[in-house]
Protein backbone atom coordinates (compact mmCIF):
# COMPACT_ATOMS: atom_id res chain seq x y z
CA UNK A 1 0.00 0.00 0.00
CA UNK A 2 1.32 3.57 -0.79
CA UNK A 3 2.58 5.65 2.66
CA UNK A 4 0.20 8.09 2.53
CA UNK A 5 1.81 11.21 4.70
CA UNK A 6 -1.66 12.42 5.77
CA UNK A 7 -2.97 9.25 6.84
CA UNK A 8 0.31 8.64 8.80
CA UNK A 9 0.84 11.58 10.70
CA UNK A 10 -2.93 11.05 11.60
CA UNK A 11 -2.49 8.41 13.38
CA UNK A 12 0.74 9.29 14.66
CA UNK A 13 -0.15 12.54 15.87
CA UNK A 14 -3.88 11.71 16.87
CA UNK A 15 -2.42 8.47 19.17
CA UNK A 16 -0.18 10.75 20.66
CA UNK A 17 -3.07 13.32 21.42
CA UNK A 18 -5.41 10.63 22.76
CA UNK A 19 -2.71 8.65 24.41
CA UNK A 20 -1.70 11.82 26.24
CA UNK A 21 -5.69 12.00 27.15
CA UNK A 22 -6.03 9.41 28.27
CA UNK A 23 -2.66 9.47 30.78
CA UNK A 24 -4.14 12.26 31.84
CA UNK A 25 -7.27 10.67 32.73
CA UNK A 26 -5.32 7.70 34.34
CA UNK A 27 -3.27 10.24 36.75
CA UNK A 28 -6.66 12.14 37.58
CA UNK A 29 -7.64 8.03 38.72
CA UNK A 30 -4.70 7.20 40.69
CA UNK A 31 -2.78 10.61 41.71
CA UNK A 32 -5.13 11.64 44.72
CA UNK A 33 -4.77 8.41 46.24
CA UNK A 34 -0.97 8.21 45.76
CA UNK A 35 -0.57 11.70 47.32
CA UNK A 36 -2.63 10.54 50.10
CA UNK A 37 -0.50 7.22 50.58
CA UNK A 38 2.90 8.81 50.52
CA UNK A 39 1.93 12.49 51.90
CA UNK A 40 1.49 12.26 55.97
CA UNK A 41 -1.98 13.98 56.05
CA UNK A 42 -1.60 16.58 58.37
CA UNK A 43 1.47 18.25 55.62
CA UNK A 44 -0.61 20.83 54.28
CA UNK A 45 1.62 20.52 51.61
CA UNK A 46 -0.68 18.35 50.15
CA UNK A 47 -3.33 21.08 48.87
CA UNK A 48 0.03 22.68 47.47
CA UNK A 49 0.80 19.97 45.52
CA UNK A 50 -3.04 18.90 44.70
CA UNK A 51 -2.71 23.00 42.91
CA UNK A 52 0.80 22.50 41.56
CA UNK A 53 -0.49 18.93 39.64
CA UNK A 54 -3.78 20.12 38.62
CA UNK A 55 -1.73 22.88 36.28
CA UNK A 56 0.73 20.38 34.68
CA UNK A 57 -2.62 18.21 34.25
CA UNK A 58 -4.43 21.12 32.57
CA UNK A 59 -1.60 22.08 29.89
CA UNK A 60 -1.67 18.50 28.93
CA UNK A 61 -5.28 18.35 28.35
CA UNK A 62 -5.07 21.59 26.22
CA UNK A 63 -1.83 20.11 24.59
CA UNK A 64 -3.47 16.73 24.23
CA UNK A 65 -6.41 18.01 22.46
CA UNK A 66 -4.44 20.05 20.13
CA UNK A 67 -2.12 16.97 19.16
CA UNK A 68 -5.58 14.79 18.63
CA UNK A 69 -7.06 18.12 16.49
CA UNK A 70 -4.24 18.31 14.50
CA UNK A 71 -4.16 14.32 13.44
CA UNK A 72 -8.04 14.60 12.57
CA UNK A 73 -6.68 17.63 10.15
CA UNK A 74 -4.62 15.69 8.94
CA UNK A 75 -6.54 12.71 8.00
CA UNK A 76 -8.91 15.41 6.41
CA UNK A 77 -6.31 16.07 4.08
CA UNK A 78 -6.31 12.99 2.65
CA UNK A 79 -9.39 13.12 1.47
CA UNK A 80 -11.38 14.08 -2.06
CA UNK A 81 -13.62 16.39 -1.02
CA UNK A 82 -12.59 17.72 2.74
CA UNK A 83 -15.64 19.81 2.49
CA UNK A 84 -18.00 17.06 3.39
CA UNK A 85 -15.93 15.40 6.21
CA UNK A 86 -19.07 16.00 8.17
CA UNK A 87 -20.92 13.25 6.64
CA UNK A 88 -18.33 10.79 8.33
CA UNK A 89 -20.23 10.83 11.35
CA UNK A 90 -23.38 9.30 10.13
CA UNK A 91 -22.53 5.61 9.64
CA UNK A 92 -21.18 4.43 13.21
CA UNK A 93 -23.43 1.29 13.02
CA UNK A 94 -21.56 -0.22 10.24
CA UNK A 95 -18.22 1.79 9.22
CA UNK A 96 -15.53 1.80 12.29
CA UNK A 97 -13.80 4.72 10.02
CA UNK A 98 -17.45 6.82 10.82
CA UNK A 99 -16.92 5.01 14.59
CA UNK A 100 -13.62 6.37 14.71
CA UNK A 101 -14.94 9.85 13.96
CA UNK A 102 -17.54 9.76 16.19
CA UNK A 103 -15.52 8.44 19.15
CA UNK A 104 -12.79 11.07 18.91
CA UNK A 105 -15.02 14.26 18.96
CA UNK A 106 -16.93 12.52 22.04
CA UNK A 107 -13.67 12.53 23.80
CA UNK A 108 -13.39 15.69 24.16
CA UNK A 109 -16.20 16.38 25.96
CA UNK A 110 -14.51 15.42 29.08
CA UNK A 111 -11.85 17.25 27.36
CA UNK A 112 -12.93 20.33 27.83
CA UNK A 113 -15.18 20.16 30.37
CA UNK A 114 -12.28 18.82 32.90
CA UNK A 115 -9.94 21.49 31.39
CA UNK A 116 -12.93 24.09 32.13
CA UNK A 117 -13.71 22.98 35.37
CA UNK A 118 -10.10 22.68 35.97
CA UNK A 119 -9.30 26.87 34.81
CA UNK A 120 -12.72 27.03 36.85
CA UNK A 121 -10.80 25.80 40.14
CA UNK A 122 -11.77 22.27 40.34
CA UNK A 123 -10.46 20.36 42.96
CA UNK A 124 -8.37 16.78 41.96
CA UNK A 125 -9.26 15.33 44.54
CA UNK A 126 -13.28 15.34 43.81
CA UNK A 127 -15.39 13.10 42.74
CA UNK A 128 -16.35 15.25 39.25
CA UNK A 129 -11.96 15.11 38.66
CA UNK A 130 -12.57 11.29 39.20
CA UNK A 131 -15.56 11.02 36.92
CA UNK A 132 -14.25 12.48 34.65
CA UNK A 133 -10.70 11.16 34.30
CA UNK A 134 -12.23 7.86 34.09
CA UNK A 135 -14.79 8.96 30.98
CA UNK A 136 -11.77 10.69 29.24
CA UNK A 137 -9.67 7.46 29.96
CA UNK A 138 -12.29 5.42 28.71
CA UNK A 139 -13.02 7.10 25.69
CA UNK A 140 -9.86 8.03 24.35
CA UNK A 141 -8.98 4.45 24.19
CA UNK A 142 -12.05 3.28 22.53
CA UNK A 143 -10.94 6.25 20.11
CA UNK A 144 -7.59 4.50 19.42
CA UNK A 145 -9.15 1.27 19.41
CA UNK A 146 -11.51 2.56 16.51
CA UNK A 147 -8.72 3.70 14.50
CA UNK A 148 -6.43 0.70 14.90
CA UNK A 149 -9.77 -1.39 13.74
CA UNK A 150 -10.20 0.73 10.65
CA UNK A 151 -6.98 -1.16 9.61
CA UNK A 152 -7.58 -3.97 11.41
CA UNK A 153 -10.91 -5.03 9.69
CA UNK A 154 -9.75 -4.96 6.25
CA UNK A 155 -9.50 -8.63 4.99
CA UNK A 156 -7.98 -7.93 1.51
CA UNK A 157 -4.60 -6.43 3.28
CA UNK A 158 -2.79 -9.20 5.17
CA UNK A 159 -1.07 -7.48 7.16
CA UNK A 160 -3.75 -5.26 8.55
CA UNK A 161 -5.99 -7.95 9.21
CA UNK A 162 -3.93 -9.37 12.10
CA UNK A 163 -5.06 -10.03 16.03
CA UNK A 164 -1.74 -7.37 16.82
CA UNK A 165 -2.73 -4.53 14.98
CA UNK A 166 -5.16 -3.19 17.77
CA UNK A 167 -2.92 -3.78 20.99
CA UNK A 168 0.06 -2.25 19.32
CA UNK A 169 -2.08 0.95 17.94
CA UNK A 170 -2.78 0.86 21.65
CA UNK A 171 0.47 0.30 23.37
CA UNK A 172 2.14 3.15 21.14
CA UNK A 173 -0.93 5.57 21.73
CA UNK A 174 0.13 4.70 25.15
CA UNK A 175 3.76 5.48 24.87
CA UNK A 176 3.43 8.79 22.76
CA UNK A 177 1.45 10.07 25.40
CA UNK A 178 3.46 8.99 28.27
CA UNK A 179 6.64 10.54 26.52
CA UNK A 180 4.53 13.88 26.39
CA UNK A 181 3.10 13.42 30.01
CA UNK A 182 6.81 13.25 31.42
CA UNK A 183 8.20 16.05 28.90
CA UNK A 184 5.14 18.29 30.26
CA UNK A 185 5.98 17.72 34.04
CA UNK A 186 8.95 18.49 33.96
CA UNK A 187 8.60 21.74 31.60
CA UNK A 188 5.82 23.18 33.71
CA UNK A 189 7.31 24.95 36.41
CA UNK A 190 5.47 23.60 39.55
CA UNK A 191 6.37 22.11 42.67
CA UNK A 192 4.99 18.16 42.99
CA UNK A 193 7.16 15.14 44.67
CA UNK A 194 8.00 13.24 41.28
CA UNK A 195 7.45 10.24 42.73
CA UNK A 196 3.40 10.79 42.82
CA UNK A 197 3.47 12.28 38.99
CA UNK A 198 5.71 12.48 36.84
CA UNK A 199 8.37 8.95 38.08
CA UNK A 200 5.41 6.44 37.73
CA UNK A 201 4.72 7.70 33.78
CA UNK A 202 7.75 8.01 32.74
CA UNK A 203 8.77 4.39 34.65
CA UNK A 204 6.48 2.18 33.02
CA UNK A 205 6.72 4.04 29.90
CA UNK A 206 10.10 2.80 29.91
CA UNK A 207 10.22 -0.32 31.35
CA UNK A 208 6.33 -1.93 30.82
CA UNK A 209 4.80 -0.13 27.23
CA UNK A 210 8.17 0.48 25.25
CA UNK A 211 9.39 -3.34 25.56
CA UNK A 212 5.51 -4.72 24.84
CA UNK A 213 4.96 -2.93 21.84
CA UNK A 214 8.19 -3.65 20.43
CA UNK A 215 7.80 -7.29 21.76
CA UNK A 216 4.25 -7.71 19.72
CA UNK A 217 5.41 -5.81 16.63
CA UNK A 218 8.35 -8.26 16.70
CA UNK A 219 5.67 -11.07 16.91
CA UNK A 220 3.58 -9.72 14.13
CA UNK A 221 6.71 -9.63 11.61
CA UNK A 222 7.35 -12.92 12.41
CA UNK A 223 3.33 -13.85 11.42
CA UNK A 224 4.03 -11.74 8.28
CA UNK A 225 7.07 -13.81 7.30
CA UNK A 226 4.28 -16.95 7.06
CA UNK A 227 1.60 -15.34 6.05
CA UNK A 228 0.77 -16.77 2.01
CA UNK A 229 1.28 -14.04 -0.41
CA UNK A 230 -1.31 -13.70 -2.80
CA UNK A 231 -1.23 -15.37 -5.71
CA UNK A 232 -3.10 -14.80 -9.24
CA UNK A 233 -4.02 -18.17 -9.61
CA UNK A 234 -6.14 -18.25 -6.67
CA UNK A 235 -7.41 -14.68 -7.26
CA UNK A 236 -8.94 -15.97 -10.98
CA UNK A 237 -9.56 -19.23 -9.86
CA UNK A 238 -7.48 -20.47 -12.94
CA UNK A 239 -5.03 -22.41 -10.24
CA UNK A 240 -7.57 -25.28 -11.07
CA UNK A 241 -6.09 -25.14 -14.44
CA UNK A 242 -2.77 -24.78 -14.14
CA UNK A 243 0.30 -22.19 -13.07
CA UNK A 244 -0.81 -18.76 -13.98
CA UNK A 245 1.10 -16.12 -14.81
CA UNK A 246 0.54 -12.41 -16.05
CA UNK A 247 1.64 -12.02 -19.63
CA UNK A 248 -0.26 -8.56 -20.73
CA UNK A 249 -1.06 -5.82 -18.44
CA UNK A 250 -4.97 -4.45 -18.70
CA UNK A 251 -3.24 -0.96 -19.05
CA UNK A 252 0.24 0.58 -20.32
CA UNK A 253 0.17 3.31 -17.90
CA UNK A 254 0.17 3.09 -14.01
CA UNK A 255 -3.68 3.38 -12.87
CA UNK A 256 -5.15 4.08 -9.41
CA UNK A 257 -5.05 0.40 -7.89
CA UNK A 258 -1.10 -0.55 -9.00
CA UNK A 259 -0.25 3.03 -7.74
CA UNK A 260 -2.40 3.01 -4.58
CA UNK A 261 -2.15 -0.52 -3.53
CA UNK A 262 1.16 -1.59 -5.86
CA UNK A 263 4.00 0.19 -3.31
CA UNK A 264 7.01 -2.34 -3.37
CA UNK A 265 9.74 0.15 -1.73
CA UNK A 266 9.24 -0.49 1.38
CA UNK A 267 8.90 -4.31 1.76
CA UNK A 268 13.24 -4.25 -0.16
CA UNK A 269 14.06 -1.95 2.55
CA UNK A 270 11.89 -3.19 5.63
CA UNK A 271 14.24 -5.54 7.64
CA UNK A 272 16.72 -2.24 8.48
CA UNK A 273 13.59 -0.02 8.85
CA UNK A 274 12.10 -2.47 11.51
CA UNK A 275 15.19 -2.18 13.36
CA UNK A 276 15.18 1.61 13.65
CA UNK A 277 11.49 1.79 14.00
CA UNK A 278 12.36 -0.73 17.22
CA UNK A 279 15.73 0.57 18.42
CA UNK A 280 13.60 4.24 18.77
CA UNK A 281 10.62 3.01 20.14
CA UNK A 282 13.11 1.18 22.72
CA UNK A 283 15.77 3.01 23.62
CA UNK A 284 13.80 7.01 23.52
CA UNK A 285 12.76 6.94 27.15
CA UNK A 286 16.06 5.39 28.41
CA UNK A 287 18.41 7.60 26.58
CA UNK A 288 16.29 10.71 28.33
CA UNK A 289 18.97 9.91 31.37
CA UNK A 290 22.16 10.59 29.93
CA UNK A 291 20.47 13.53 27.82
CA UNK A 292 19.44 15.36 30.27
CA UNK A 293 23.43 15.78 31.15
CA UNK A 294 23.98 17.27 28.34
CA UNK A 295 20.94 19.05 27.62
CA UNK A 296 19.25 19.81 30.57
CA UNK A 297 15.35 19.66 30.89
CA UNK A 298 15.10 20.10 26.73
CA UNK A 299 16.60 16.44 26.73
CA UNK A 300 12.63 15.68 27.53
CA UNK A 301 11.58 17.16 24.73
CA UNK A 302 14.55 15.80 22.69
CA UNK A 303 13.07 12.42 23.87
CA UNK A 304 9.49 13.14 22.65
CA UNK A 305 10.61 13.86 19.58
CA UNK A 306 12.90 10.38 19.16
CA UNK A 307 10.12 8.23 20.11
CA UNK A 308 7.56 10.19 17.74
CA UNK A 309 10.11 9.79 14.79
CA UNK A 310 10.47 5.62 16.16
CA UNK A 311 6.53 5.36 15.78
CA UNK A 312 6.52 7.22 12.29
CA UNK A 313 8.80 4.87 10.78
CA UNK A 314 6.71 1.73 12.98
CA UNK A 315 3.87 3.48 10.61
CA UNK A 316 5.34 4.00 7.89
CA UNK A 317 6.40 0.42 7.56
CA UNK A 318 2.95 -0.46 8.20
CA UNK A 319 1.36 0.96 5.49
CA UNK A 320 4.00 0.81 3.02
CA UNK A 321 4.43 -2.69 3.68
CA UNK A 322 1.27 -4.05 3.42
CA UNK A 323 0.26 -6.08 -0.02
CA UNK A 324 -3.42 -5.73 -0.89
CA UNK A 325 -4.89 -8.94 -2.81
CA UNK A 326 -6.05 -6.82 -5.93
CA UNK A 327 -2.49 -6.41 -6.90
CA UNK A 328 -2.51 -10.32 -7.74
CA UNK A 329 -4.38 -9.45 -10.45
CA UNK A 330 -1.35 -8.05 -11.79
CA UNK A 331 0.88 -10.68 -11.29
CA UNK A 332 2.90 -8.58 -9.32
CA UNK B 1 -27.20 3.71 4.94
CA UNK B 2 -24.26 1.87 4.96
CA UNK B 3 -25.55 -1.01 6.53
CA UNK B 4 -26.55 -4.01 4.32
CA UNK B 5 -30.68 -4.50 3.30
CA UNK B 6 -31.81 -7.87 3.81
CA UNK B 7 -31.44 -10.62 1.15
CA UNK B 8 -33.58 -9.99 -1.99
CA UNK B 9 -34.45 -12.26 -4.19
CA UNK B 10 -33.39 -10.51 -7.42
CA UNK B 11 -29.78 -10.50 -7.87
CA UNK B 12 -28.88 -8.80 -11.10
CA UNK B 13 -25.64 -9.43 -12.68
CA UNK B 14 -22.92 -10.46 -14.98
CA UNK B 15 -21.79 -13.60 -16.27
CA UNK B 16 -18.26 -13.83 -17.91
CA UNK B 17 -17.01 -16.47 -19.88
CA UNK B 18 -13.47 -16.91 -19.93
CA UNK B 19 -13.35 -19.96 -22.54
CA UNK B 20 -14.63 -17.61 -25.65
CA UNK B 21 -13.50 -13.78 -24.53
CA UNK B 22 -10.75 -13.09 -26.82
CA UNK B 23 -9.17 -9.93 -24.87
CA UNK B 24 -10.67 -7.35 -27.15
CA UNK B 25 -11.30 -4.56 -24.86
CA UNK B 26 -14.18 -3.90 -26.28
CA UNK B 27 -16.51 -4.02 -23.07
CA UNK B 28 -13.99 -1.76 -21.44
CA UNK B 29 -13.96 0.99 -23.76
CA UNK B 30 -18.11 0.31 -24.40
CA UNK B 31 -17.91 1.10 -20.49
CA UNK B 32 -16.04 4.01 -20.48
CA UNK B 33 -17.52 5.24 -23.19
CA UNK B 34 -21.18 5.16 -21.78
CA UNK B 35 -20.33 5.69 -18.48
CA UNK B 36 -18.46 8.96 -19.84
CA UNK B 37 -21.83 10.53 -20.41
CA UNK B 38 -24.03 8.49 -17.89
CA UNK B 39 -26.39 9.60 -15.24
CA UNK B 40 -23.17 9.37 -12.49
CA UNK B 41 -21.48 12.19 -14.11
CA UNK B 42 -18.01 12.14 -16.42
CA UNK B 43 -15.19 9.77 -15.95
CA UNK B 44 -12.57 12.85 -17.02
CA UNK B 45 -8.85 11.64 -17.26
CA UNK B 46 -5.97 12.88 -16.78
CA UNK B 47 -3.60 14.18 -19.16
CA UNK B 48 -5.57 12.16 -21.77
CA UNK B 49 -3.30 12.75 -24.76
CA UNK B 50 0.10 13.32 -23.11
CA UNK B 51 2.79 10.77 -22.42
CA UNK B 52 1.31 9.69 -18.96
CA UNK B 53 -2.22 9.37 -19.50
CA UNK B 54 -4.28 7.79 -16.89
CA UNK B 55 -8.10 7.83 -15.91
CA UNK B 56 -11.15 5.62 -14.03
CA UNK B 57 -11.99 2.42 -16.15
CA UNK B 58 -14.75 0.27 -14.77
CA UNK B 59 -13.66 -2.78 -16.68
CA UNK B 60 -10.03 -4.11 -17.05
CA UNK B 61 -8.88 -6.79 -18.98
CA UNK B 62 -5.71 -9.29 -18.04
CA UNK B 63 -4.51 -11.72 -20.33
CA UNK B 64 -2.78 -14.47 -18.37
CA UNK B 65 -0.93 -17.29 -19.37
CA UNK B 66 -2.10 -20.67 -18.10
CA UNK B 67 0.72 -23.71 -18.26
CA UNK B 68 -0.28 -27.13 -17.61
CA UNK B 69 1.27 -30.60 -18.06
CA UNK B 70 -0.23 -32.51 -20.69
CA UNK B 71 0.91 -36.15 -21.91
CA UNK B 72 2.77 -34.20 -24.82
CA UNK B 73 4.66 -31.72 -22.59
CA UNK B 74 3.94 -28.44 -21.41
CA UNK B 75 1.77 -26.26 -22.86
CA UNK B 76 0.50 -22.64 -22.80
CA UNK B 77 -3.24 -21.65 -22.82
CA UNK B 78 -4.12 -18.28 -22.88
CA UNK B 79 -7.34 -16.66 -20.58
CA UNK B 80 -8.40 -13.29 -21.09
CA UNK B 81 -9.84 -12.58 -18.25
CA UNK B 82 -12.17 -8.99 -17.68
CA UNK B 83 -11.86 -7.59 -14.59
CA UNK B 84 -14.70 -5.21 -12.87
CA UNK B 85 -17.48 -5.11 -9.89
CA UNK B 86 -18.76 -8.18 -8.81
CA UNK B 87 -21.95 -6.66 -6.84
CA UNK B 88 -20.86 -9.10 -4.20
CA UNK B 89 -23.99 -10.07 -1.69
CA UNK B 90 -21.96 -8.85 1.55
CA UNK B 91 -19.59 -6.21 0.45
CA UNK B 92 -17.39 -4.71 2.67
CA UNK B 93 -17.13 -1.62 0.33
CA UNK B 94 -20.51 -0.52 1.32
CA UNK B 95 -20.26 -1.34 5.27
CA UNK B 96 -16.70 0.12 5.99
CA UNK B 97 -18.17 3.56 4.34
CA UNK B 98 -18.63 6.25 6.58
CA UNK B 99 -20.94 8.51 5.28
CA UNK B 100 -23.59 6.15 3.43
CA UNK B 101 -22.29 6.97 -0.10
CA UNK B 102 -21.83 3.77 -0.74
CA UNK B 103 -24.87 1.67 -1.01
CA UNK B 104 -26.23 -1.74 -1.73
CA UNK B 105 -29.88 -1.23 -3.67
CA UNK B 106 -32.23 -3.60 -1.87
CA UNK B 107 -34.71 -4.00 -5.06
CA UNK B 108 -31.93 -5.56 -7.02
CA UNK B 109 -28.49 -6.19 -5.75
CA UNK B 110 -26.65 -3.24 -7.68
CA UNK B 111 -24.12 -1.52 -5.90
CA UNK B 112 -23.75 1.94 -5.99
CA UNK B 113 -21.69 5.38 -5.18
CA UNK B 114 -24.14 8.91 -4.13
CA UNK B 115 -21.14 10.69 -5.61
CA UNK B 116 -22.91 13.55 -3.99
CA UNK B 117 -22.14 11.91 -0.46
CA UNK B 118 -18.83 10.59 -0.74
CA UNK B 119 -15.73 12.33 0.38
CA UNK B 120 -12.90 10.43 -1.34
CA UNK B 121 -11.53 8.86 1.72
CA UNK B 122 -11.26 5.45 -0.37
CA UNK B 123 -11.44 3.01 2.58
CA UNK B 124 -13.78 1.27 0.24
CA UNK B 125 -11.26 0.76 -2.36
CA UNK B 126 -8.76 -0.73 0.20
CA UNK B 127 -11.67 -3.15 1.47
CA UNK B 128 -12.65 -4.44 -2.19
CA UNK B 129 -10.13 -7.60 -2.98
CA UNK B 130 -11.43 -7.22 -6.93
CA UNK B 131 -10.11 -3.80 -7.39
CA UNK B 132 -13.45 -2.88 -8.34
CA UNK B 133 -13.06 0.94 -7.13
CA UNK B 134 -10.98 3.83 -8.34
CA UNK B 135 -11.12 7.15 -7.23
CA UNK B 136 -11.30 10.14 -10.12
CA UNK B 137 -8.82 12.54 -9.17
CA UNK B 138 -10.71 15.30 -11.33
CA UNK B 139 -13.52 14.85 -8.75
CA UNK B 140 -12.49 13.85 -6.13
CA UNK B 141 -14.62 10.90 -5.48
CA UNK B 142 -14.63 7.30 -6.29
CA UNK B 143 -16.34 5.68 -9.03
CA UNK B 144 -17.25 2.23 -10.06
CA UNK B 145 -19.82 -0.09 -12.31
CA UNK B 146 -23.21 0.73 -11.99
CA UNK B 147 -24.03 -2.08 -13.96
CA UNK B 148 -25.20 0.35 -16.42
CA UNK B 149 -28.34 0.99 -13.73
CA UNK B 150 -29.18 4.07 -16.13
CA UNK B 151 -29.25 1.45 -18.92
CA UNK B 152 -31.08 -1.20 -17.87
CA UNK B 153 -34.03 0.61 -16.88
CA UNK B 154 -34.13 3.36 -19.42
CA UNK B 155 -37.59 3.28 -20.56
CA UNK B 156 -35.95 5.67 -23.62
CA UNK B 157 -34.32 2.81 -25.32
CA UNK B 158 -35.11 0.26 -27.34
CA UNK B 159 -36.11 -2.99 -24.89
CA UNK B 160 -33.68 -5.21 -26.64
CA UNK B 161 -30.35 -2.12 -25.50
CA UNK B 162 -31.99 -2.14 -21.78
CA UNK B 163 -28.23 -4.11 -20.86
CA UNK B 164 -24.88 -3.29 -19.70
CA UNK B 165 -22.72 -1.33 -22.40
CA UNK B 166 -20.38 -4.18 -21.75
CA UNK B 167 -22.35 -6.91 -22.89
CA UNK B 168 -23.94 -5.27 -25.56
CA UNK B 169 -20.54 -4.73 -27.22
CA UNK B 170 -19.24 -7.58 -26.70
CA UNK B 171 -18.81 -9.47 -30.29
CA UNK B 172 -18.25 -13.17 -29.00
CA UNK B 173 -21.09 -12.96 -26.58
CA UNK B 174 -18.43 -13.59 -24.01
CA UNK B 175 -20.66 -11.34 -21.53
CA UNK B 176 -24.50 -12.23 -20.02
CA UNK B 177 -26.36 -10.03 -17.62
CA UNK B 178 -29.55 -11.01 -16.12
CA UNK B 179 -30.75 -12.49 -12.45
CA UNK B 180 -28.35 -14.83 -10.74
CA UNK B 181 -31.08 -14.48 -7.81
CA UNK B 182 -33.43 -16.57 -10.43
CA UNK B 183 -32.11 -20.32 -11.17
CA UNK B 184 -34.30 -20.72 -13.68
CA UNK B 185 -33.15 -17.42 -15.48
CA UNK B 186 -30.75 -18.33 -18.61
CA UNK B 187 -27.84 -17.11 -16.79
CA UNK B 188 -28.22 -18.99 -14.08
CA UNK B 189 -28.38 -22.20 -16.25
CA UNK B 190 -25.54 -21.40 -18.31
CA UNK B 191 -23.11 -21.31 -14.76
CA UNK B 192 -25.17 -24.54 -13.49
CA UNK B 193 -24.24 -25.86 -16.90
CA UNK B 194 -20.78 -24.86 -16.74
CA UNK B 195 -19.85 -24.73 -13.01
CA UNK B 196 -19.70 -21.35 -12.91
CA UNK B 197 -17.60 -19.90 -10.24
CA UNK B 198 -17.11 -17.02 -7.73
CA UNK B 199 -13.81 -15.45 -7.42
CA UNK B 200 -11.92 -15.32 -3.91
CA UNK B 201 -15.14 -16.89 -2.16
CA UNK B 202 -12.39 -17.19 1.28
CA UNK B 203 -12.93 -13.75 1.98
CA UNK B 204 -17.25 -14.16 2.43
CA UNK B 205 -18.46 -11.18 0.58
CA UNK B 206 -20.00 -13.71 -1.74
CA UNK B 207 -20.11 -12.14 -5.59
CA UNK B 208 -23.02 -12.13 -7.27
CA UNK B 209 -20.57 -12.01 -11.12
CA UNK B 210 -19.78 -15.42 -11.82
CA UNK B 211 -17.06 -16.90 -14.30
CA UNK B 212 -17.49 -19.47 -16.55
CA UNK B 213 -13.80 -21.87 -16.77
CA UNK B 214 -12.38 -22.36 -20.31
CA UNK B 215 -13.91 -25.74 -21.83
CA UNK B 216 -11.49 -28.81 -21.97
CA UNK B 217 -9.06 -28.49 -25.13
CA UNK B 218 -10.39 -30.39 -28.16
CA UNK B 219 -7.13 -31.77 -28.80
CA UNK B 220 -6.99 -34.49 -26.79
CA UNK B 221 -4.70 -33.72 -24.84
CA UNK B 222 -6.57 -31.82 -22.07
CA UNK B 223 -4.21 -31.36 -18.92
CA UNK B 224 -6.74 -33.32 -16.88
CA UNK B 225 -6.99 -36.34 -18.71
CA UNK B 226 -4.08 -36.11 -20.17
CA UNK B 227 -2.34 -38.97 -18.38
CA UNK B 228 -5.12 -41.53 -18.88
CA UNK B 229 -5.59 -41.01 -22.96
CA UNK B 230 -2.35 -42.34 -24.84
CA UNK B 231 -2.38 -41.67 -28.05
CA UNK B 232 -0.43 -42.87 -30.99
CA UNK B 233 2.20 -40.50 -32.45
CA UNK B 234 0.82 -38.53 -35.87
CA UNK B 235 2.66 -39.93 -39.01
CA UNK B 236 2.24 -37.52 -41.97
CA UNK B 237 3.12 -40.06 -45.25
CA UNK B 238 4.11 -37.31 -47.62
CA UNK B 239 7.12 -36.54 -45.92
CA UNK B 240 8.35 -40.04 -46.04
CA UNK B 241 10.52 -41.10 -48.66
CA UNK B 242 8.83 -43.50 -51.85
CA UNK B 243 10.18 -46.82 -50.44
CA UNK B 244 9.19 -46.38 -46.74
CA UNK B 245 5.90 -44.83 -48.06
CA UNK B 246 4.97 -48.14 -49.76
CA UNK B 247 6.44 -50.25 -46.63
CA UNK B 248 3.76 -48.19 -44.09
CA UNK B 249 0.94 -48.57 -46.88
CA UNK B 250 1.93 -52.33 -47.12
CA UNK B 251 1.82 -52.82 -43.40
CA UNK B 252 -1.23 -50.90 -42.72
CA UNK B 253 -3.30 -53.21 -44.76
Amino acid sequence: MRPTFSIILFTVLSGAGYGLLFVVGLSLLSVPSLMSSLIPPWSNAIDTFAIDIRVTLEVALAAGALLAIAGLFCSVGHLGKPLRAWRAFSQWRSSWLSREGVASVLTFVPTFGLLIAMLCGLDIRSNGALLGGAALACLSAITVYCTARIYSSLKPVRAWNSRYVVPVYLLLACYTGALWAVALYVSTPVFSPVFVSFLPVFFWNAILIAPLAVGLKLLYWRSLAKAAQPYVGDATGLARLGSVRSFEQPHTEENYLTHEMGFVLARKHSRRLRVIASALILLAPLSAIPLTFVFGDAAWWLVVLLGLLGVFVERWLFFAEARHAVIAFYGR
Amino acid sequence: MTTLPPPAPKKLGLVIDLDICVGCHACAVACKEWNDGGDFGPLPDTDPYGAHPSGVWFNRVHSYAVEQDTAHGKREMTVHFPRSCLHCETPACVTVCPTGASYKRAEDGIVLVDEDKCIGCQLCAWACPYGAREISAQRGTMQKCTLCVDRIYNETLDPADRQPACVAACPTRARHFGDLGDAASPISKLVAERDGYALMPEFGYRPVNKYLPPRPRRDGCDAKTSSATPRGEALDRDQLPGVLRWLDRALSR
